[in-house]
């Protein structure tokens, strides 16, 4: 995801001179760095000092520029939350913040680098949208749309390096605040967002070996939710997944069945989420998923064997 | 030092016109202090001085007489010197500012991005800096000549994230960025040289930083005037405006309490006299 950012970023850039990005000490990479000897006015490094990251890129954003800011989703959303909240939201200005590891993505670096609730704490901030795509493809999708959109700011939350392609067949295209059906089915559909998705596409497997047809959606925009879709997501499947890479509260899980509540349905839902909680495990990004109860063994039993 | 080069018109300063303008603007201040409870009247009265110098002296005009160069008010809290001064220019209306903290209204205490005149939604300590640094950063990529002034109590150089400002407003060479800090020695709470001693040196402090910094009389419009029009073209300035909280009137000069209250009806009526006998 952060490559196909990168280069996205840089094709778009070469063209739009409005394209600026400004980054808090991390090293750009791929075409982020030839974007930044290329175009040297237009790459800014405040070095490690997120609130002016976050600070100047609504100020420029107010004199016409078109600003990406971007490191790692913690040091992104958290350590300048307050900016974000007031110099972004409030005053609705269209900048990309831009998290790179969202949830825990990076395992081994422990809690202070996991931004196990982002989601959460970006969907509560009146003005903000929240997109986390599933894969490079909306990865790119999504870039190209935060770079003209014009109505506020964005929070964009990415993987690291290296997810693989899941959406080539989806028979949808990517659009912003729809809800994307990715695979077709019957008995199940299983609803998730980011990096979690290969996940999901693991579980839809083991899930149509036990003989149920199962359907995967992407719910890659977070806020706005496509409310509409989602109900109809709970009117058509007797069982309804969400599998997400964030902590419960505030999550799409708790929004889904407000819907749910809301509309009077009948599925079944499961909903599988971080956990409450810092689990001190410094295995691989898969080691901690697990940890948390997000594989898909662990998944698939809850479901089958309810 | 050279002098800004003008994209539009600049006003010849008066310092005698200068001096009725902001005496009339205090009074307008304590007019609309007897609408509300409470707005800021001595962190207003602190900077009314800086606030004009900028307004009616520095800032260029374009032929439409829009402003070309661009005021950021950092201490929302001190807006009110800023609206009555929008309103006697037009940008406000008199019935923006009898509507001022009322429901119907759109003026708050702070001011908000949006409202005619206003360059950010500032009150928050501590966010001006950098919203001002991206602003001077946009300018200079776009290669225009906007100067952006920016005016901040002494307070928020207390916020961290001002010095993160600081250092990047430096690195990028803003020399088109102009601080005005109002430092009156007092945060909500207590005198910063009493309660926070390493708060100075300021002057020092922002050299280290790589800024062009300098102390200025505060109550002194030609001599702000004249120090934030000369500058060295390289960096981005600070003027340390030495001030008085509450000044202009004798009751509120360096008490905290009026920080946030609003006057009585008998205090309104000392106030008044005063200022009209300084008129």
């Amino acid at each position: 995801m952060r490559n196909r950012f990168a280069d996205t970023f840089y094709e778009l850039g070469k063209a739009d001179p409005r394209l600026t990005i400004v980054v808090a000490d991390i090293s750009p990479a791929g075409s982020i760095a030839k974007f930044r000897s290329e175009f040297p006015d237009r790459f800014v490094n405040t070095g490690v000092a997120e609130q002016i990251m976050i600070g100047m890129v609504a100020g420029m954003a107010q004199r016409g520029l078109r600003p990406f800011a971007y490191t790692i989703a913690t040091f992104a959303l958290y350590r300048p939350f307050e900016f974000v909240r007031d110099d972004l939201c409030y005053q609705n200005l269209p900048v990309t913040v831009i998290g790179i590891g969202g949830g825990v993505t990076y395992s081994t670096l422990g809690a202070t680098h996991h931004a196990q609730e982002d989601v959460s704490i970006a969907r509560a901030v009146a003005n903000l949208s929240v997109i986390a795509p599933c894969d490079p493809a909306e990865t790119e999708a999504a870039t190209r749309w935060c770079a003209v959109q014009e109505q506020g700011p964005v929070y964009l939350r990415l993987g690291k390096a290296g997810e693989p392609d899941l959406t080539k067949d989806a028979p949808e295209a990517w659009a912003f605040g729809k809800l994307r059906r990715l695979r077709a089915g019957a008995d199940i559909c299983v609803i998730a967002y980011g990096g979690i998705m290969k996940r999901a596409f693991d579980l839809a497997e083991r899930l149509e070996t036990a003989g149920k047809s199962t359907a995967i959606v992407s719910a890659h925009t977070l806020k706005p939710l496509d409310v509409g879709a989602i109900a109809e997501v709970l009117r058509n499947f007797p069982t309804v997944v969400v599998v997400e890479e964030c902590a419960p509260v505030g999550s799409l899980s708790a929004q889904v069945k407000e819907i749910a509540w809301d509309m009077h349905a009948r599925a079944k839902i499961w909903a599988f989420t971080l956990k409450d909680e810092f689990i001190h495990c410094y295995g691989s990004h898969d080691d901690l998923l697990d940890a948390h109860g997000l594989s898909v063994a662990h998944m698939s039993a809850r479901i089958l064997d309810a | 030092m050279s002098e800004i080069k003008p994209s539009g018109r600049r006003n010849s300063f008066d310092a005698a016109a200068a001096r009725a303008r902001c005496n009339a603007y205090r009074r307008r201040i304590l007019d609309i202090s007897q609408q509300v409870t409470a707005l800021h009247i001595a962190p207003a009265f602190s900077c009314v001085e800086m606030v004009d110098a900028l307004y009616n002296g520095v800032m260029r005009r374009q032929a439409d007489g829009a402003y070309a160069d661009v005021f950021l008010m950092s201490k929302g809290h001190g807006c009110m010197i800023q609206y009555v001064i929008l309103e006697e220019q037009g940008v406000l209306t008199r019935s923006d500012l009898d509507s001022y903290c009322k429901p119907n209204g759109r003026l708050g205490a702070h001011p908000d991005f949006g409202t005619p005149g206003i360059a950010a939604s500032t009150g928050s300590l501590g966010h001006g800096l950098g919203i001002a640094v991206g602003q001077a950063f946009a300018e200079k990529l776009k290669k225009t000549d906007v100067q952006i002034f920016c005016v901040m109590s002494d307070g928020e150089f207390q916020e961290g994230s001002t010095w993160e400002a600081m250092m990047t407003a430096a690195n990028l060479r803003l020399s088109n960025l102009t601080v005005l800090m109002d430092n009156n020695d007092f945060s909500g709470l207590e005198r910063m040289s009493e309660g926070h001693r390493a708060f100075y040196p300021l002057v020092e402090k922002a050299q280290a930083f790589g800024w062009d910094a300098l102390e200025v009389a505060g109550h002194d419009s030609a001599a702000m005037f004249g120090a934030t029009i000369e500058r060295d073209g390289e960096r981005p300035r600070l003027l340390v405006c030495k001030t008085v909280k509450g000044k202009g009137v004798s009751y509120m000069e360096d008490v905290p309490i009026w920080h946030y209250r609003s006057p009585n009806q008998d205090e309104y009526r000392q106030a008044l006299a005063e200022l009209e006998g300084a008129a």
